[in-house]
């Protein structure tokens, strides 16, 4: 449901982009340094057995031995398996990298106006030269120079330059909305901002930083993966090391740059290569989301989340309260109800008031009165009262908390309000009956209550209701289905916590929650063994935000709660909890998929290379040489060729990540194993197969 | 292959699978600590032995002084079998007079029982006094089996357990598995095993006039005794050079019967102690059934290898079915159920001679060696190893998911990672290096009995069986020199100790993390699915470092064969 929003901001370039590709192939051969090769240990090893049989065929070059044509396709295909590799991580750097460059333009050197003294004075100094804790003015057209809070005044700011909105937000000194980034611009107004980064680690420097993949730190995942497949690789050093002492037994002499392809080609190259693309791939698909994790880290960790903590204004349910029924007491009319319960609220400016009018007029085509044609006064609601209303002539009309309105038309005597009050009767103990009767139900229900009285008049209650999100429902079903428990968090009494979280489908709510239940939820969950996510943007959240394993802050939140969490997500929406878990899931999932098929694909390599291999000295094994290929040189050759090929066009693949399906563990391995894994059994024999009819079509041998 | 060939297959399988429930409990209640039928019994016994050896058996130790203690037991059961062999001609129970033995066979000895392999370089009958058969080697039989077992209780105490420091007390587990398991175990085996006809006792060899009217000795010996254990212990080693074949070691059909099901007895029965004390029975059957699915292929090859035969010997118009190197009496099925059992598990001991099967009936053990003895597997050390390469299919499976790879509640991570395949590489690296130099020396070569793939085929199936703690041998093969003795011996030494360091660190990581209950988003590792991929890594892993060597070796042997020429 983001996507559209995701796409406003970077466009996926498309992966033939020849502005990334052109770069890419030139880093390809930059990276062909083995200081950054090493990061990459199976790619290493390629490149020092590349090098290695690239140095004995110059010697057989200069003696002038036999089948070098052969010897210098191979070195030739073993120099490309490792261009190859890096022109996957290059691609993927390639994309960040056009980010990067549109986010550095919003760091160009500003002046900043640094405070002097307590003074109302200040001198221009470059944003640069700023420091922890610098109080600078910013005025109306100015470019925020760091990062900061703001102290004093409220300003509109226009955050484009971060989020790609170009609607201005308003940033104000206290409250959670006091934080303003480097590099947006106020619009309006004037503010004074403490400065609370480093130069060179402002939001934006770690943005540009992230997009790059300049730092990227491999994740602890990944760090496993690679001592996975550095092992693997040790194993196939042994397995083929061996080879020419055992043929030197049989009688047989076997070439050194075979023995090499063999090795290269059993080595898992495909993941090898293709590894830190996923990964940088990740991170891409998160900022394209408009999400930015502090850390690899926290991305891996976002697919191993067990526990998702919803807060459920904005998230669960749509912002505010609505009308969604009026219940008239016994001998009052619906829509004698409505009407004055539309009139009540037409100068109430507030969502529910405005929502109670539109359901007036929907359900009952009452029409919207202008107040000033009626000469009415409205009455606005306080925290005292309880109430709102309005005054027509001698007429009046109060709808508000149940409780409230039954109280003022029970002790007229005590109101303050008109006169004409006094003189109505009380309300009968039945009306009180029925009416909270109506009230409890509603508030069972997940409502709230509202009562309307007109002229002393009990008319009856409006109910009041949390809708909820569309869609939000199945959502929760997927991550049920994923494993995934939420919690709806909520400010609302048990009682209608619990009717929304059934109607909304979560797994449980906490209802009342202060910041310290919130922290203490997770601490809870935590000790159970299981990883948890929130997000949130107030000060008080900071707490639970550094708690949860993944802690997402809304970009519109305050500084201390974007410190606190590991993700910010610049769109400063909590519903997205749910897209980043499946961003992490996918990461792995692509990782994994991957590594199966590497390894997968030996199966049909070795049937290539050892009949190939031993020919010469054991005729009798051309029986393994279950594919029928032309000759020793072709099978080898194809091989090879093969596991160069696989690399570029499992690219996209890499990029794009493993389609993500909310169908549980189990059916999801099944499906994985069965494409991954039992293709990665089956496709190689096609695509050798293919090569050697091409290559021996062609007599490249 | 005949009907009752393959339900006499049927029969062993079915009977084994029925003793693991029972057996497999029963262990997890000794290892547990809780009452056991035998308790009114050995509970005094056991409380009298950590009183005499100073055992505080309430204090649990940490998973590297676990480790350490089961190093310096180790270290002097070493020592001490090596010296029984050095001294055995000026000890006494020396009826039959043997001399001291050599420096490099009494090494190469020494390191074979304390390792679990019972590597023989030696004929039994004409090497070792009985001292030195029963203090060493008998009392090495019980008590490398009870090692390997503490040992894998270690491990599974770390996936059961929750943020805890400490694996166990080795002292504890190696007294309870000796006194509880084994040793009712072997008593029982050796009596049934006595009245079978088998001997025992510490007299002279025996004279005998034979039906030409020659003279034979036979000898004789506490053969009984060494053979049950040597079966339940999955140790393999002989009393005799020729081991289960000799009739005196194994005399009916039942003695043969109850010996293969002795051999893969307590490894299948562990899987099921693994389940009960992770509190999850069928985590435990779904090892068990990924071990009996490769088990029951390999069964099927061999039997069909060995039936089919030498299709030379058909042309000639004589029966293919290969029947040399077996015991008439046990047949072709019985060979070929005996030879696979005894390489799944780690155990060794034969009732046929594996150098004269068929190609292809000859390279399913090597096979089950190769696998790192994890199918069954030796005791403990089977299904320690099997638990490795389960880390290793879960880190790959596990990411498919969507998640970090997880086991029973315990996340893998890199160090797990690291260390399961530390174990793991151990394998290849002495399995194929060694037979890459051998066969390029001299000395090497000399051992060799037969030319081509086949000779090849003896020396892989050499450093295979040492390294995986098997201990079979292709016999045909001169094996007691310097160079194979010293070879050997590092083999056997590095198979052993360096899967276990790894492994003990894996306990270590483990048992200090928290357990992550399961939930949808979790992949069930009980179910076929799980088994299937488990299978599928193990054949990848295990069976493609392999491949060339097998190739070269077995798979060439065989093709010549069908072109008429053998080795």
């Amino acid at each position: 449901m983001q996507s559209t929003q995701v796409r406003k901001r970077v466009p996926v370039s498309a992966l033939l982009d020849p502005k990334i590709v052109w770069p890419a192939i030139v880093s390809a051969f930059v990276k062909l340094d083995p200081r950054l090769m090493i990061r990459n240990p199976v790619m290493f090893v390629v490149e020092v057995v590349a090098a290695l049989t690239t140095v004995v065929f110059v010697r057989e070059l200069v003696s002038g031995s036999p089948g070098l044509g052969f010897t210098f396709q191979i070195i030739l295909w073993l120099w490309t398996t490792v261009l190859f590799a890096n022109f996957a991580e290059a691609i993927a750097e390639g994309r960040g990298k056009a980010q990067a460059d549109s986010l550095r333009r919003q760091r160009t050197q500003t002046q900043a106006k640094l405070m002097t003294g307590s003074g109302r004075d200040y001198r221009s100094v470059p944003s640069t030269s700023l420091k922890v804790g610098d109080i600078v003015l910013v005025a109306a057209g100015d470019t925020i120079p760091s990062d900061g809070e703001v102290i004093e005044g409220i300003a509109s700011v226009n955050e484009a330059a971060i989020t790609g909105e170009s609607a201005p937000v308003i940033r104000e000194s206290g409250g959670d909305r006091s934080a303003v980034t480097g590099g947006t611009q106020v619009l309006s107004d004037s503010i004074r901002v403490r400065i609370t980064a480093a130069p060179g680690s402002t939001f934006l420097d770690r943005m540009i930083h992230l997009v790059e993949g300049a730092e990227r730190q491999k994740t602890p995942n990944e760090i496993a993966l690679n001592i996975l497949l550095a092992g693997m690789t040790i194993i196939f050093v042994f397995a083929t090391a061996t080879i020419p002492s055992f043929a030197n037994y049989a009688g047989g002499t076997i070439s050194v740059v075979v023995v090499v392809a063999l090795f290269v080609t059993l080595i898992p190259t495909t993941i090898g290569a293709l590894l830190s693309a996923i990964g940088i791939a990740g991170m891409d698909r998160l900022v394209r989301f408009n999400v930015l994790a502090m850390s690899g880290r926290a991305v891996e960790a976002s697919g191993d989340v067990d526990t998702l903590l919803l807060d459920k204004t904005g998230t669960i349910t749509l912002g505010n309260r609505q009308a969604t029924e009026f219940k008239p007491l016994r001998g009052v009319s619906e829509q004698e109800l409505a009407d004055a319960a539309q009139l009540a609220s037409l100068a109430d400016e507030t969502p529910e008031g405005r929502s109670i009018v539109v359901l007036a007029k929907e359900k009952y085509g009452i029409r919207g009165r202008d107040l000033n044609e009626l000469d009415a006064h409205f009455i606005p609601f306080t925290a005292q009262s309880r109430m709102s209303g309005v005054e027509v002539g001698g007429s009046w009309v109060r709808k508000g908390a149940v409780d409230a309105v039954l109280g003022l038309l029970k002790a007229p005597a005590a109101s303050s309000q008109a006169t004409a009050l006094a003189l109505q009767p009380a309300v009968s103990a039945e009306t009180v009956r029925e009416t909270n009767a109506i009230a409890e139900a509603i508030a069972k229900s997940g409502g709230t209550p509202l009562a309307v009285a007109k002229d002393g008049r009990l008319l009856g209650i409006v109910q009041l209701k949390d809708v909820i999100k569309g869609g939000i429902r199945e959502r929760f079903v997927e991550l049920r289905r994923m494993g995934i428990r939420t919690i709806m968090i909520t400010g609302d009494n048990p009682m209608t916590a619990a009717a929304i979280a059934a109607e909304a489908g979560v797994d449980d709510f906490l209802a009342q929650a202060t910041p310290e239940d919130k922290l203490r939820l997770i601490r809870d969950e935590q000790a159970k063994g299981r990883l948890v996510a929130m997000c949130g943007d107030g000060t008080n959240d900071a707490p639970a935000l550094a708690q949860a394993d993944v802690g997402v802050a809304m970009n519109t939140g305050t500084q201390a709660a974007r410190e606190a969490g590991n993700m910010v997500d610049l769109d400063s929406n909590p519903t997205k909890l749910i897209e980043i878990v499946e961003i992490g899931k996918q990461l792995l999932m692509t990782r994994g998929s991957l590594t199966t098929f590497s390894i997968a694909n030996d199966v049909a390599k070795y049937f290539a290379i050892i009949p190939a291999m031993f020919l010469a000295f054991y005729p009798q094994l051309a029986a393994l040489n279950i594919m029928n290929l032309a000759s020793p040189q072709s099978a080898i050759l194809s091989a090879i060729i093969f596991n160069a090929l696989i690399i570029v066009a499992l690219i996209p693949l890499a990029l794009k990540g493993v389609a993500y399906r909310p169908i549980g563990a189990a059916p999801l391995l099944r499906r994985n194993l069965l494409i991954y894994g039992v293709g990665g059994l089956v496709v190689p024999f096609i695509g050798i197969k293919a090569i050697d009819l091409a290559v021996t079509a062609i007599g490249l041998v | 292959m005949t009907a009752n060939g393959w339900l006499q297959i049927i029969v062993y399988f079915v009977v084994l699978t029925a003793l693991v429930l029972p057996l497999g409990r029963f262990m997890a209640r000794v290892f547990e600590g809780e009452r056991t039928l035998l308790s009114p019994v050995l509970r005094p016994v056991e409380i009298g032995l950590y009183r005499l050896a100073g055992v505080d058996a309430t204090r649990e130790q940490h998973c590297i002084s676990y480790t350490i203690a089961m190093l310096v037991f180790n270290a002097a059961g070493f020592a001490l079998v090596y010296a029984l062999q050095r001294f055995q001609a000026v000890l006494p129970l020396n009826p039959a007079g043997m001399s001291a033995v050599a420096p490099d066979l009494a090494f190469n000895t020494a390191v074979s029982f304390t390792s679990n392999t019972n590597w023989q370089n030696y004929g039994g009958e004409s090497t070792m006094s009985y001292l030195t058969q029963m203090a060493a080697l008998t009392t090495q039989n019980f008590v490398s089996a009870a090692t390997g077992i503490a040992l894998v209780i270690a491990l599974v105490r770390a996936f059961a357990r929750t943020s805890a420091k400490t694996v166990g007390n080795f002292w504890v587990d190696l007294t309870r598995c000796t006194l509880y398991v084994l040793l009712p175990l072997a008593v029982l085996g050796a009596l049934v095993l006595v009245w079978q006809g088998v001997p025992q006792n510490i007299g002279p060899y025996v004279d005998a006039t034979t039906l030409e009217g020659a003279k034979q000795t036979l000898s004789q010996g506490p053969a009984a005794s060494q053979i049950a254990i040597k079966q339940l212990g999955t140790n393999g080693g002989g009393f005799w050079s020729a081991n289960s074949s000799v009739p005196y070691e194994n005399p009916t059909p039942l003695s043969n019967f109850l010996q293969m099901l002795s051999i893969l007895l307590i490894p299948a029965a562990l899987t099921l102690t693994f389940g009960r004390m992770v509190r999850d029975e069928r985590q435990g059957w779904a090892l068990y059934a990924a071990m009996s699915a490769i088990f029951l292929a390999g069964v099927a090859l061999c039997y069909w290898a060995e039936s089919y035969g030498n299709t030379n010997f058909a042309a000639l118009g004589l029966d293919p079915a290969n029947m040399e190197g077996k015991e008439v009496r046990f047949g072709i099925a019985n060979s070929s159920l005996w030879a696979v059992a005894t390489t799944a598990a780690s155990n060794g001991s034969v009732n046929a001679m594996h150098d004269s099967f068929t190609p292809l009936g000859g390279m399913i053990p090597i096979i089950m060696m190769q696998l790192g003895e994890i199918i069954y597997g030796g005791v403990g050390s089977g299904l320690y190893g099997m638990l490795l390469m389960v880390i290793v299919a879960v880190f790959v499976a596990g990411l498919m998911v969507g998640r970090t790879p997880e086991y029973l509640g315990k996340k893998i991570e890199a160090k797990e990672v690291k260390m399961a395949l530390l174990a793991i590489l151990v394998l290849p690296l002495f399995m194929l290096g060694f037979p890459a130099v051998a066969v390029l020396l001299p000395f090497g070569l000399s051992s060799m009995q037969d030319a081509g793939p086949h000779g090849f085929s003896e020396v892989l199936y050499l450093y295979t069986s040492q390294t995986a703690n098997n201990g079979s041998a292709f016999a045909g093969f001169t094996g007691n020199t310097l160079w194979y003795n010293t070879t050997g011996g590092i083999a056997m030494l590095f198979g052993r100790y360096f899967v276990i360091i790894p492994m003990m660190a894996v306990a270590g990581s483990l048992v200090a993390k928290k357990t992550v209950p399961a939930s949808a988003g979790t992949f069930p590792t009980h179910g076929g699915l799980f088994v299937g991929l488990l299978v599928g890594v193990i054949l990848i892993i295990g069976g493609l470092t392999f491949f060339p060597a097998l190739a070269l070796g077995p798979v060439a042997e065989h093709f010549a064969m069908l072109t008429k020429s053998t080795f």
